[in-house]
């Protein structure tokens, strides 16, 4: 506890008068002497000590220096990286972080504070390389870089593979016997870089952008044999990672052994566990492509033959239905016969009869035609003509007898007679006898009958007979 | 060598097998007419054709890619 200070303030002299009076009493430091002395304690007694804690309050200025607080339950301690150590870290140092620092203690006199100038820091726990790996995978992740189109498939038959690696050395003899068993003519292009050491991951880089240009490249290969985590660093260096994710060809990454994982791995679009195991995931097996083209091959000769037997079927199918109509033409005609037959039949049956019948009435017609009457009457007519041609004929010959008989006697009679003896008779024009002169007047024309002739006459003049009326 | 890579198919083997397997699914289907089919069948054996001339066209080359992107022969002797 500090002593009891007098009430009110006293002159610098009287103050440490209260030491002063005390003879042989404690050596007075002055701030500088204490503090170099301390200096020289702390810097002395801690050149090089390792102290583990928290990272916190972590300030990176402009300088690149880099000022944090390393804590723990119960005290912290300031602590500096300074810019080149800092530069050297592959993981970057991040407030939460457990890391142990491996420095000396300083004292910075002006401000009377200590504080651990580190040398360099390794996180607690996992290596400083591991939690690297885990920092940049994070930060790339975070940007979405190993989701965006990173999962490009493998040309199905490349046409030439990019191959960048060492070119010495084993991998690039494996990958190449392992590939060329499988597809025997591919063909290989092989990018040399370091895979190893400093600059390795920028060689790697370029090896990959110079690749992807290349003619007839379709695939990029990264490889690099088995190592330790820091022999296969390079290919977790964000130049690496980032020249995968922008590769404008599918990428494979062969890095180590099975079990090592980089964050090339991330990148690609195929991690193959090996080198060898990138071969076999490239290169299919060139017999079982020649095979199964062939069986392909024979497939569409099978199907082919298939199809013509079916058509050929289909044919005959058609062909067979093709000749049915013919069939049923026929049917049908048979069938349309008979209709027909049956109509036919049901018409004439029926004619028939009424054909007969006519015929019947017809020949009973017939018998009973005029002309059998008429040949009778005919023939009767006949008879009686013949009965009355003789008939007339001996009626007319006795006519004729008697006539002549008669005419004999009416001869005899005839006054004509009488004009054989010389008489003669006259007529008028109208053919009546004249009797009397009076009948005709003179210039008249009269016929005088002679006994045999006549004359005609005219009259000159009439007289009047005794006789006359 | 850039040249070399004047190639009479342009088409990638991957696809003449898709279209081959393509075509032997559709004759097997036996939908076709017989005219299709024969197509088919043409068009099949020019594809297997094409796809055997695919697997034996690339040239087994090994080659080391150098500054100013020339190349060389692969020795295996390199650095």
């Amino acid at each position: 506890m500090p002593e009891r200070l007098p009430p009110k303030p006293a002159t610098s002299a009287g103050q440490f008068d209260l030491f002063g009076k005390r003879a042989g009493g404690p050596r007075i430091y002055s701030v500088s002497e204490l503090t170099r002395e301390l200096k020289a304690i702390l810097e002395g007694r801690f050149p090089s000590i390792l102290v583990k804690g928290e990272v916190s309050n972590l300030r990176a200025p402009s300088s690149g220096h880099l000022y944090f607080t390393l804590k723990d339950a119960d005290a912290c301690i300031d602590a500096v990286l300074f810019r080149t150590e800092a530069r050297r870290l592959r993981f970057s140092v991040q407030n939460g972080l457990s890391l142990v620092a491996r420095g000396r203690l300083a004292v910075y006199e002006p401000q009377g504070r200590y504080q651990l100038v580190c040398d360099t820091v390794e996180p607690l726990g996992a290596g400083a390389l591991q939690v690297a790996f885990e920092q940049l995978k994070e930060r790339l992740q975070k940007e979405g870089l190993f989701e965006a189109a990173r999962n490009r498939r493998l040309p199905f038959l490349p046409r030439r593979i990019a191959l960048v690696t060492s070119p010495s050395g084993a991998v690039v003899h494996d990958f190449l016997r392992v590939l060329h068993r499988r597809y025997p003519n591919l063909p290989v292009l092989i990018v040399p870089a370091r895979v190893q050491g400093d600059g390795a991951a920028q060689e790697i880089a370029r090896g990959i952008v110079r690749a992807a240009k290349q003619p007839r490249v379709d695939v990029v290969v990264v490889a690099r044999g088995g190592g330790s985590l820091e022999d296969l660093w390079a290919f977790n260096e964000e130049v690496v990672a980032r020249a995968l994710c922008g590769c404008p060809v599918p990428t494979v990454s062969a890095v180590g052994h099975e079990t090592d994982v980089t964050i090339a791995d991330f990148c690609a679009d195929v991690r193959a566990p090996t080198p060898t195991a990138a071969a076999e995931l490239i290169a299919r097996v060139k017999d079982e492509l020649v095979a199964e083209l062939a069986q392909r091959k024979a497939r569409l000769g099978r199907a082919m033959r298939a199809q013509l037997e079916r058509k050929r079927g289909q044919a005959d199918k058609l062909r067979a239905r093709v000749a049915d109509p013919r069939r049923l033409i026929g049917d049908r005609k048979l069938r349309l016969d008979r209709a027909r037959q049956r109509l036919e039949d049901l018409i004439t049956g029926p004619l028939a009869a009424r054909q007969q019948m006519l015929r019947a009435l017809r020949d009973r017609l017939q018998a009973q035609h005029p002309r059998e009457r008429l040949h009778r009457l005919e023939r009767e007519v006949a008879r009686l003509q013949e009965r009355l041609g003789s008939l007339a004929a001996r009626t007319l010959a006795a006519r004729r007898h008697r006539y002549e008989g008669l005419t004999a006697r009416l001869d005899a009679l005839s006054p004509l007679k009488v004009l054989a003896r010389g008489y003669a008779v006259a007529f008028d024009a109208r053919g009546h006898a004249l009797v009397q002169a009076s009948q005709v007047q003179p210039g008249e024309r009269v016929r005088v009958r002679l006994h045999e002739g006549e004359l005609s006459a005219q009259v000159e003049e009439t007289k009047k007979g005794s006789g006359d009326g | 060598m850039a040249d070399a890579a004047a190639q009479p198919v342009s088409e990638k083997y991957e696809d003449i097998v898709a279209r081959l397997a393509r075509v032997v699914e559709r004759l097997e289907g036996g939908g076709l007419s017989l005219e299709e089919s024969i197509a088919a069948f043409e068009e099949g054996i020019r594809l297997a054709r094409a796809g055997a001339t695919k697997l034996e066209e690339a040239e087994r080359k090994v080659e080391v890619l150098l500054e100013g992107d020339r190349t060389a022969p692969f020795s295996g002797q390199e650095k």
